[in-house]
């Protein structure tokens, strides 16, 4: 423990802290992050994160597989949306090869990327009451999520492991009776977000524990690297959706809710406001839907239609191509970032000009986030440590990866 | 929509801001510029890595350091190639500044002191490349085990790890 301490006190009388060891199996560090904690009494003097216990060398298997398999290996760096990791992905490799994608495939792209945004938000609202106290949330919460991710299945066929955006569009057409299962969400999805608010926001415990806790500055929220909603709670207004858009946001119309007092209950209103927010531009969405393919017209690179592969000779020689030896990306290097739940994901791939990339890096939002956590907690209470946690939104697979 | 080629040649490109200020700065530091799917990228002299952010910073051209990482082009020397992800929220613009670095015991300059946010960054770049950041204040493993041998994400290093 020599290294937590820079300057070791020799003199018995003055050695006043303990070191305290939180997780990597404490239920509310939201996956296997462990926190050593130097306190003094109930005050924390020193937090130190350690990390890496989920690590799996994902980054090192990507340079093995095929510029196509490795889609599946990004649903598994953010599991609670999937897709937007999917999305970001994809996106990089096709501005590699400079691949332009169908508009209706753009639009859904954004519509799951919505859905996945509430179901990521939702999952962090339950447990974060929980953390603090407020168990029924966490099964109001779970139902919508259910919901959701059936709606993910339907389209997918997977609830959790999606895949479902594949470079130079979709995986298929969804399928029918799609979009009305979505509209049915979304219609009574509004009234959902005020029973979760009517459990909370006005609750005098919740709001005691939340406000005035783990504050951060704007500048050292941006110093320490923090993005995403808890970036925009501490008053910095940036939203990649709106500021650089990608994937044709810039056809819609929405707000992005921004606090100035950078403590847990304004990341909270923060991202409960986002909830409603992305219930618009998830409506929008659905509301414009072109019509058309929802695949680029590449077919070196896009797998073909089973039904063409069955009656047309070409097609089926190039799906063997595709399977058996991928496609050739031209030699370059791109970082693509899109705005996740957590904050800005990045996706850096290099290539060399094979079917294989020579690299592919990804910045996950979490990663950046958590250095921020010692000094939001440092001189607080333990218990404060917990709403802290809840508040940055962590994932540990995307830490980790 | 097919691929324009990269512009290659620093005379082009001195429209750009960031390139222009690096270059009225001091000129030997940048080594090159290539632009190239709509992403700049400035080649810096490794001595020069930390000034340069700096100064970006101190001019208020540069606001956020948005990612930190490297790629191994093994056998090829120099072999790493080191990519600063910069990002200026105030003017809706990202810049990448590359250091190329030899294999022969990589090191350079931290930029802890400019950017606290690369220090998570600079230890899995330390722990996964064996790169070292000379003034990191803590540089140890971050993802592999304290007694792991060997960096893992270096092209000489198999896939499926030594057995």
């Amino acid at each position: 423990m020599g290294h937590l301490n820079s300057n070791p006190v020799l003199d018995a009388a003055e050695d006043k802290t303990m070191i305290l060891n939180m997780g990597p199996q404490h239920p509310s560090t939201h996956g296997v992050l462990r926190l050593l904690l130097e306190i003094d009494g109930e005050t924390i003097v020193r937090m130190m994160p350690d990390i890496g216990f989920l690590h799996t060398g994902i980054e090192k298997t990507c340079e093995a597989k095929f510029y196509q398999q490795i889609v599946p290996l990004t649903d598994r760096i953010d599991y609670l949306c999937p897709m937007v990791n999917n999305l970001c992905y994809v996106m990089a490799v096709e501005k590699l090869l400079g691949l332009e994608i169908p508009p209706r495939a753009q639009w859904m792209r954004v519509l799951l990327a919505e859905l996945q945004r509430i179901s990521s938000h939702l999952v962090w609202l339950g447990t974060h009451a929980m953390d603090i106290g407020a168990m029924s949330v966490f099964l109001y919460c779970f139902r919508e999520r259910e919901d959701l991710l059936r709606i993910y299945e339907m389209v997918s066929g997977q609830r959790m492991m999606t895949s479902y955006f594949r470079i130079g569009g979709l995986a298929l057409d969804p399928p029918l009776g799609f979009f009305e299962k979505v509209k049915k969400f979304l219609d009574r999805f509004p009234e959902k977000i005020d029973e979760y608010e009517n459990l909370l926001t006005g609750n005098r415990i919740f709001i005691d524990r939340l406000k005035d806790v783990a504050k951060i500055s704007s500048e050292d929220a941006l110093a320490i690297g923090l993005t995403g909603p808890s970036l925009r709670a501490s008053g910095v207004d940036f939203d990649i959706r709106r500021d650089m858009p990608y994937c044709g946001y810039e056809n819609f119309k929405f707000k992005v809710p921004v606090r100035q007092d950078g403590d847990v209950w304004a990341r909270y209103v923060c991202r409960v406001e986002e909830l409603r927010q992305s219930r618009e531009i998830a409506k929008q969405a659905l509301e414009g839907m072109p019509s058309g393919p929802t695949k680029a017209d590449a077919p070196k690179i896009v797998l073909p239609d089973r039904e063409k592969m069955k009656t047309q000779m070409e097609a089926l020689i190039y799906h063997f191509k595709i399977v058996t030896e991928g496609f050739a990306v031209p030699a370059g290097e791109v970082y693509h970032a899109i705005e996740s739940p957590r904050g800005e994901m990045g996706y850096y791939i290099v290539s060399d000009g094979t079917a294989k990339p020579l690299r592919v890096h990804m910045r996950s939002p979490s990663y950046a986030n958590l250095q921020a956590l010692p000094q939001m907690c440092e001189g607080r209470l333990i218990a404060d440590v917990v709403a802290a946690i809840g508040s940055i939104d962590i994932v540990l697979g995307e830490i980790d990866r | 929509m097919p691929l324009a080629p990269a512009i290659t040649d620093i005379e082009q490109l001195k429209d750009n801001p960031i390139l222009a200020d690096l270059l009225a700065w001091r000129a030997d530091a940048v080594e090159g510029a290539r632009f190239d799917r709509d992403e700049l990228t400035i080649f810096v002299a490794r001595e020069a890595i930390r000034e340069a952010c700096s100064r970006l910073k101190a001019q208020g051209l540069i606001d956020f350091m948005a990612d930190l990482t490297c790629a191994d082009f093994y056998p090829r020397e120099p072999r790493f190639e080191l990519a600063y992800h910069l990002l200026s929220m105030k003017r809706k613009e990202r810049v990448r500044l590359k250091v190329r670095l030899s294999g022969d015991e990589p090191s350079l300059e931290s930029i802890i002191s400019v950017w606290p946010s690369v220090n998570f960054f600079e230890r899995e770049l330390f722990d996964l490349f064996g790169i070292r950041f000379l003034g990191h204040p803590y540089l140890r493993r971050i993802m592999m085990p304290e007694d792991w041998e060997g960096h893992p994400l270096r092209k000489d290093y198999p896939v499926e790890g030594y057995r």
